[in-house]
């Protein structure tokens, strides 16, 4: 016990030393003159704040951002689309963070859309289940098909998992598939992750969730024999997606290093980034 | 006649109860040692250097906890600054300056009650008061002065006890000395509480160590290491306790989370041993 | 001299202030979930509002009723305490009266440790081991339920119950106890019908004391209800009033966001109430001995 204890605070203490040295190294980065793009070093805080969904995504920018920019600081606070557009209108945040467009109400504000998001319907990797239409998706959803037999399937009791209302993932599924409403969940969950696990945990369970979050712990089925891919998506052949967009506040005064950042998210550069984040960047 | 009372049927609902009082016994201790034998078993496997010693990155996919581990540090080194003088000044005022018994018990009162108020509206409290309305944003500081209001009773509490077995004599030997009661307080008083300040400084960082809720909406889930304490008081920063919850619920890397969940038992031994420590001290 | 008086009366009024500040946290606390929260309700209508039994927050036509809300966490913390209450007290006499002092010294620090165990850790092994251990026992096909969250609640409560009553055990005069024994009631008689009859205040205050931990708690229960906004069954998923807060709130705007913090405001005064309820317990206690 002791000997455990002793262990990890000499770890905590050695974790401590090293971050100490981590932040005199990157703050040391831009008198090195290592922007690429020439201009003078940028610096200063990059505050971007919204969509759980989007955190490949961003977490993937930044990281790359702050890399050749190391005087900037990116930080991104997963707090949902919602309060991503709250924060981008009380100016708590410069980029408010979105997986879906704006709504009538939210006025004063511009959506730059940097990627678009597949929403990949995912079963358990048992469920011999791998095609269904949209209408088929819908009935599983709203209740009307119970049984995973009346779709092909096992006989076995559907277990809807979706997300929490007021998620940018639940309202692209529901305005999709066209069951905003009258969804009949047998789980809601508030993160993407969440979604992944329970239907990983339960043979029976079908979910919703991003595509760059999809991994093969479940089984992501074709819609109408379309597979969610990068060029399905952008091509826009596979129906169920969604845009992600950078939200700001108009008319607002921009730091130049949140400018860069935008326009760093737009570029062609950019856009592997985001293919390697698992989302697929807008057709060129 | 004493045989007549001790009947079978006496004797038979006695060991029943005997019998009952012994099987909830076993129950508690039972569970505590299933839950921390599957904690481990399934948590301290995944204890790596690189997931102590690293940050996540989105780019090359790892995991890793450090940021969070800081933040825990710095969380805890911010809430005590804060809630220490408040917390002392309290205890003082209440056992050695306050006359009015009426004020006295509206004091404790209003103690009694924040010790009972859930983590949960402390969260949408901070969120409201010290983000919202003080400007402070998603941030470490925001989460640290909703922490503050949480361990106060802990901290007036304990210091408390440890003042009123400050025996008289010494108090009236200062003041017959010509102390005032400042010097008195200081010289005299404080010094023959430590213990008990002690004490309660450990119980806090307890109650911090495994605080979630209250921070999820008051210091986000930042996982990003700043450079200096400065730097990261002013961003978001998730503690462990937080980073288990978004592990677990949002991202399904439950591995991680077992492995965090080892770390905090680790830690709560570590502090129940510390305040074993200090009790035996303090009542010696 | 001078100089001396004025830090005297200095250090009053810093004293004096360091006092005042619990009192004000309470009272903006208080001001601050009221002016959070009561708008919402009368734009809904407070009847609609607390016994609506539908909850729909973001539908075209939202519906905001919280009485499924209620009665989850009515039940919820009902059903830990009836669970909880038993194992707690029990343990609590066997630590006290039953227990010798060797083993009871080595049970004790269990009990601490249940309680220092963080929230998000309970939830873990509730959503890893209890949930698909009630779906696989009860043959259901989602395991996330009011039941596996009664279980895992009546787990948090423990502690709290099990050392408010052992110190209200502990405190009752052993002279009551000797009388009863020399009486020739057996010891466990003697426990049953003298010691917890005596101790009785106490051990409600912690049973009020785990009810207030039960009504609280958000995370684990968020990571075993299943958080559906059904009418609460044993073995639907269910929302509490904790976890409706929390669920909803990182995503929501407009009258949805004015709601939750309307929830939360009947959390709040649930949790006022147990608060002058234990408070009345424990001066009664005071004043009784």
């Amino acid at each position: 016990m002791k000997k455990l204890i002793a262990i990890v605070l000499t770890a905590a203490m050695a974790a401590t030393l090293l971050a100490g040295c981590g932040g005199a190294a990157s703050s040391s980065a831009p008198s090195a003159g290592s922007s690429a793009a020439g201009q003078a070093a940028l610096s200063g805080k990059v505050a971007t704040n919204g969509s759980t969904s989007m955190e490949k995504v961003i977490g993937a920018l930044a990281e790359a951002f702050m890399m050749e920019n190391g005087g900037v600081d990116v930080t991104y606070d997963p707090t949902g689309s919602g309060a991503g557009i709250t924060a981008a209108t009380e100016g708590t945040a410069d980029i408010g963070l979105s997986s879906r467009g704006l709504k009538d109400s939210e006025t004063g504000l511009t959506a730059i859309t940097v990627a678009l998001d597949g929403i990949a319907i995912i079963v358990n990797n048992n469920n011999p289940i791998a095609d269904l239409t949209v209408e088929q998706i819908k009935g599983l959803a709203n209740g009307e098909v119970t049984n995973w037999k009346e779709v092909g399937g096992k006989d076995a009791p559907v277990v809807m998992i979706g997300r929490e209302a007021g998620s940018g993932t639940r309202d692209g599924f529901e305005s999709i598939i066209d069951v905003k409403d009258s969804c009949k969940y047998a789980q809601e969950l508030t993160a993407t992750g969440a979604i992944i696990a329970a239907v990983a945990a339960n043979e029976n369970a079908i979910g919703y969730a991003s595509l760059s979050a999809v991994d093969d712990t479940v089984k992501a089925i074709t819609v109408e024999g379309v597979e969610a891919s990068e060029t399905t998506v952008q091509d826009g052949s596979y129906k169920v997606q969604r845009p992600f967009n950078f939200v700001v506040k108009e008319g607002a005064e921009q730091s130049a290093a949140v400018k860069a950042f935008i326009e760093f998210a737009e570029s062609k550069e950019a856009a592997d980034i985001i293919i390697a984040a698992g989302a697929v960047p807008l057709a060129k | 006649m004493l045989q007549n009372d001790r009947s079978p049927r006496r004797r038979l609902r006695d060991n029943l109860l005997r019998g009952a009082i012994c099987v909830a016994a076993a129950t508690t201790v039972l569970l505590l040692v299933s839950l921390i034998g599957y904690i481990f078993m399934r948590g301290l496997p995944y204890i790596s250097w690189e997931l102590l010693s690293t940050s996540p990155s989105a780019l090359r996919g790892t995991i890793g906890i450090l940021p969070n581990i800081l933040n825990t540090f710095y969380m805890i080194l911010l809430a005590l600054i804060i809630v220490l003088p408040l917390g002392i000044g309290a205890a003082v005022y209440l056992n050695e300056y306050a006359t009015n018994r009426r004020f006295v018990a509206i004091i404790e009162f209003a103690t009694e009650t924040l010790a009972g108020i859930p983590s949960i509206i402390y969260g949408l409290f901070g969120m409201l008061f010290f983000c919202q309305f003080l400007g402070l944003q998603v941030s470490l500081r925001s989460g640290a002065l909703t922490l503050v209001i949480m361990i106060l009773p802990t901290i007036i509490r304990t210091t408390q006890e440890s003042l009123k077995t400050v025996p008289e004599s010494y108090r009236e030997g200062a003041l017959g000395l010509g102390a005032t009661k400042w010097t008195m307080i200081r010289t005299i008083i404080l010094p023959s509480s430590l213990d008990g300040i002690v004490t309660g400084c450990i119980l806090a960082i307890g109650r911090i160590v495994g605080e979630s809720a209250a921070l999820i909406f008051t210091a986000g889930i930042g996982a990003v290491i700043a450079g200096n304490i400065f730097q990261a008081m002013s961003r978001s920063g998730g503690t462990l306790s937080v980073a288990l919850y978004v592990y677990v619920f949002e991202r399904g890397k439950f591995d991680v989370g077992f492995a965090i969940a080892s770390i905090l038992m680790l830690l709560v031994f570590g502090i129940n041993l510390l305040a074993k420590f200090a009790k035996r001290r303090l009542s010696r | 001299m001078k100089i001396k008086t004025v830090t005297e009366k200095v250090m009053n009024t810093v004293f004096f202030a360091c006092g005042i500040v619990a009192i004000a946290c309470v009272v903006i606390i208080t001001g601050y979930m009221l002016y959070a929260g009561l708008p919402a309700i009368f734009k809904i209508g407070p009847a609609k509002f607390l016994f609506g039994t539908e909850w729909a927050s973001t539908a075209a036509e939202p519906k905001f009723g919280i009485l499924p809300f209620i009665l989850t966490s009515v039940y919820g913390t009902a059903g830990a305490t009836l669970i909880g209450v038993p194992i707690g007290l029990l343990t609590a006499v066997f630590l006290s009266k039953v227990a010798p002092k060797k083993l009871a010294n080595a049970v004790r620090p269990a009990v601490e440790l249940l309680a220092g165990i963080p929230s998000v850790v309970y939830g873990l092994i509730g959503m890893m081991v209890l949930v698909p251990f009630v779906a696989k026992t009860f043959n259901l096909a989602n395991g996330t339920s009011l039941f596996a969250a009664i279980l895992v609640l009546a787990v948090m409560i423990l502690p709290s119950i099990i050392n408010v009553s052992e110190t209200a055990l502990n405190a009752v005069p052993p002279e009551y106890e000797e009388a009863s024994l020399a009486l020739g009631a057996t010891k466990m008689e003697t426990i049953f019908k003298v010691s917890i009859p005596a101790a009785k205040s106490g051990i409600a205050a912690g049973v009020v004391l785990g009810i207030g931990r039960a009504i609280g708690e958000a995370m684990a229960v968020m990571m075993v209800a299943g958080n559906v906004a059904n009418m609460p069954e044993l073995f639907t998923s269910v929302t509490f009033l904790t976890t409706a807060v929390s669920k909803e709130m990182s995503y929501s705007a407009g009258l949805q966001r004015e709601a939750l913090f309307s929830i939360a405001l009947v959390l709040f005064c649930f949790i006022m109430l147990i608060n002058f309820l234990l408070n009345a317990l424990l001066k009664h206690k005071k004043g009784g001995r």
